[in-house]
């Protein structure tokens, strides 16, 4: 029991790593869309050209940790959600390599196509992580531990939205990253993008979080009946302090206060999240009339789960230890003066 | 099947980057490593000649392994969940041992040379090469489990569970495996070089990098090649002893009789159940593989139709291996004898020879993981789950138009990346060969581009 609650944080704590490591270097790909001089590209990719690797890697860590401790999980989610994540891998596999791709192009013309392929890969990848997120709220159709729902199940009007949501959420992780790590002109632009874009965040954030409950009534239950609401409604008021918090940040000129803030709102609205599941894994789908998919239904036997918890245990100290270390050695403002013509 | 093809394709693409990783970051670690121990230039600059090429190839590297985790679940998803017990922590172990080593320390080696001291730098470096080989140790358990499948239990409901991790991990194939795998990536790699240098040496055969390059390579092709030739032998024993049906396959084998011959060339026929115009040696497949003069090999006749592998692609992806694996030993024999003559970097046909071999060992790691996975159908689990109880209940169009776009998608992109590398590698390495060119921050901290380095891959939005 103690083990699969272990594992259920454990994995909880790896997507939620990716999504605020892996969010904001999506972000910048994003901002590529709006800052179009080569100049502050070079910078813009200058700052997670070194991180971008590792950020990706929690999404490894993500989708192994989930077949190995929960592989029926594993066997439904990613069947029912089919062209939604073959469509964002390969939209992460053109962004991976435009990285490198960029600075090898021989002429302009080739370089700006592999910007155009950084951006729209960034973007695409992070709709469909919305649509991911979207299709699993909204529950999936189970019979005999396999996928029995239909090809096109995912696309509905709620995933849609959450994958809008997302992309401007990412952005708006992109945009406070290069205030923290830019200065100068585009430091100035990016705290007028992320002024924007914090509006259409907090906005989708209300609509999201005022449909969810209206999927499924367990959710309903959970969020508004009594006693859960002891545990839901600090939710929003702290997702409000913290809006607080960041627009003051952004007034006064802060470097690292609006990016923390964003990170906070990520962070606040995945709490959410895991209190509307508890303690599902997989939400059953609408008008089926089954249970969900629990953590325990979904684990792995004991011993699968004890062997990689050891591993766990020692090494995940040991990956955040060398990650800071990383982001420590290139820690800075990226300098932008060489890059300006 | 498409799910088949589909896998085939991402994994074939995939493997040979890994394999290239693995040998390149060793090569890398040791290069770094002798330049501080002897603080010759020529180290460094051959370093950061093939720094470059790593950069591109591990990204590469990178993403296509993200699609393999995520494709055992959209197209085997009955297989996760039947085997995730088992399989899932080996690459659950692959993540956080290797993937995140290498990961994290990759920007600093790529990046970071004047951000860290030097002997950081080769730590990173290091840590780097031993990421891409504690990789191989778990990817490689986990596919020898499949093959060889031991220290479980089987559920009532049809469940893989873990019995014996000790077990698992350590099954029978799984070190003649790790070997094979290993060794060949350093041997492909090898090859490589040596192509590279070869084809720099004949326009200029004074470059000292070229030299060093090739001097290297050919060390490593006359020691690695018979090495590996042993390792493979004893790779096949195994497999004899654990998939007879595997071994039947790649030799063409139908009848199981005293003092099997070995066949050459021929064609085997699923069908008729015989191969045609086989062209044998007698006695001689015996003597190999069962090192005695009358040993009996079984024949596929002895396995039902149903658990035969498709011999005709089995037979010939083993013969393409093993020929490559003999000619590089040759090559190696070769290069050495010029040296003890000291025309080791003179020798024309050597040098061309060597650049016509530029993708021998890559072709031979691809033709091996071709015998060792077709070689195991019709299981995914030997001899316990089948393939077609392994897919997903996606529909067929789904995987049609997934498998077009996939293709898609890597011919755009490994083709722009082979560009990209074989561009890297037409320019010959200069004295004072620069590292990445990527427009970072470190360059204001005084790296300034090499001025061999061609124009217009620099940032143009540069100071200049």
């Amino acid at each position: 029991m103690m083990l699969t609650l272990v594992w259920a944080g454990l994995i909880a704590f790896a997507v939620l790593a990716y999504v605020l490591l892996d969010g904001f270097d999506l972000g910048v790909g994003i901002l590529f869309a709006v800052e179009r001089r080569e100049a502050d590209r070079d910078v813009m990719l200058s700052s997670i050209a070194p991180m971008w690797d590792g950020n990706e890697t929690w999404l490894v860590l993500g989708g192994g940790g989930l077949l190995a401790v929960f592989p029926l999980a594993y066997a439904v989610i990613l069947p029912a959600l089919y062209p939604a994540i073959i469509a964002m891998l390969l939209a992460l596999v053109f962004r991976g390599v435009s990285f490198e791709f960029r600075f090898r192009a021989a002429s302009l013309r080739g370089r700006l196509w592999w910007d155009a392929a950084f951006m729209v890969g960034s973007t695409i990848a992070a709709f469909c992580q919305g649509l991911v997120l979207g299709g699993l709220l909204q529950g999936i159709h189970v019979e005999n531990r396999v996928y029995a729902g239909g090809w096109w199940d995912w696309l509905t009007g709620f995933s849609v939205v959450c994958g809008v949501a997302v992309v401007v959420g990412y952005a708006l992780q992109g945009a406070c990253w290069l205030i923290w790590r830019t200065d100068a002109a585009l430091q100035f632009r990016c705290r007028r993008h992320a002024r924007a874009l914090a509006i259409a965040t907090l906005g989708f954030i209300v609509v999201v979080s005022l449909w969810t409950p209206m999927l499924n009534p367990l959710f309903m239950q959970r969020w508004f009946g009594w006693p859960g609401i002891l545990l839901t409604s600090p939710v929003p008021i702290l997702v409000a302090l913290v809006g607080w918090v960041f627009w003051r940040g952004l007034a006064w000129r802060g470097h690292l206060t609006p990016l923390l803030c964003v990170q906070a709102w990520f962070a606040l609205c995945y709490a959410g999240l895991a209190i509307s599941l508890w303690p599902m894994i997989v939400p059953p789908g609408r008008g089926t009339g089954q249970p969900g998919i629990t953590i325990w239904d979904a684990a792995a036997p004991p011993s699968s789960q004890m062997f990689l918890l050891v591993g766990a245990v020692v090494l995940i100290p040991i990956i955040l230890g060398y990650t800071c270390y990383a982001y420590w050695v290139f820690r800075g403002k990226v300098q932008p003066g060489l890059f300006y013509d | 099947m498409l799910a088949r093809v589909q896998f085939a394709v991402t994994i074939g693409f995939h493997i040979v980057l890994p394999a290239f990783t693995i040998g390149l970051a060793s090569y890398l670690a040791v290069l770094e490593a002798l330049w501080l121990a002897t603080g010759r230039r020529v180290y460094l600059d051959v370093f950061q000649y093939w720094l470059k090429v790593f950069a591109v190839i591990f990204g590469m590297g990178v993403v296509s392994g993200l699609m393999m985790a995520y494709e055992f679940g959209t197209n085997w998803a009955r297989f996760s969940d039947k085997v995730g017990p088992v399989v899932g922590p080996l690459m659950g172990y692959e993540v956080l041992t290797a993937f995140f080593l290498e990961s994290g320390f990759l920007g600093i080696m790529l990046f970071g040379r004047e951000r860290v001291g030097r002997v950081m730098h080769l730590i990173a470096t290091m840590l780097v090469a031993i990421g891409t080989l504690i990789s191989a140790f778990w990817i490689l358990a986990a596919n020898s489990w499949m093959q060889t499948p031991q220290g479980y239990t089987l559920s009532p409901d049809g469940r893989f569970l873990p019995a014996d991790w000790w077990q698992i991990i350590f099954n029978p194939s799984f070190p003649y495996r790790l070997v094979h795998m290993v060794i060949a990536s350093y041997l492909s790699v090898a090859f490589m070089v040596g192509a590279v240098a070869a084809f720099h040496l004949r326009r200029d055969g004074q470059n000292q990098a070229s030299r060093l390059m090739f001097s290297m390579a050919m060390w490593m092709a006359v020691v690695v090649a018979p090495i590996q030739i042993l390792a493979g032998d004893q790779h096949g024993l195994n497999t004899l002893q654990y998939q007879p049906a595997k071994v039947a396959a790649l030799e063409g084998d139908w009848d199981t009789h005293p003092g099997t011959p070995l066949i050459l060339f021929g064609m085997p026929d699923m069908q008729t159940e015989r191969t045609d115009w086989a062209v044998e040696v007698p006695h001689l497949g015996a003597l190999i593989l069962t090192h005695t003069w009358n040993g009996a090999i079984r024949g596929l006749k002895d396995f039902p139709p149903d658990d035969r592998p498709y011999s005709p692609v089995v037979f010939w992806a083993f013969r393409i291996m093993v020929g490559l694996g003999f000619l590089m030993a040759a090559v190696g024999l070769w290069a050495a004898w010029l040296r003890t003559r000291g025309r080791l970097y003179a020798s024309p046909e050597l040098r061309g020879v060597v650049l016509a071999m530029a993708p021998a060992g890559f072709i031979a790691l691809l033709a091996g993981w071709t015998v060792t996975e077709v070689g195991r159908q019709p299981f995914t689990v030997y001899g316990l789950l089948r393939t077609t109880d392994s897919v997903s209940p996606v529909g067929l169009p789904g995987v049609a138009v997934s498998l077009a776009a996939i293709v898609v998608v890597y011919l755009i992109v490994f083709g722009a990346g082979l560009l990209f590398v074989l561009r890297l590698l037409w320019r010959p390495p200069t004295v004072g060969e620069s590292g990445p060119p990527t427009g970072l921050p470190i360059r204001a901290a005084g790296i300034t581009p090499a001025p061999g380095l061609a124009a217009p891959a620099s940032h143009d939005g540069g100071v200049a």
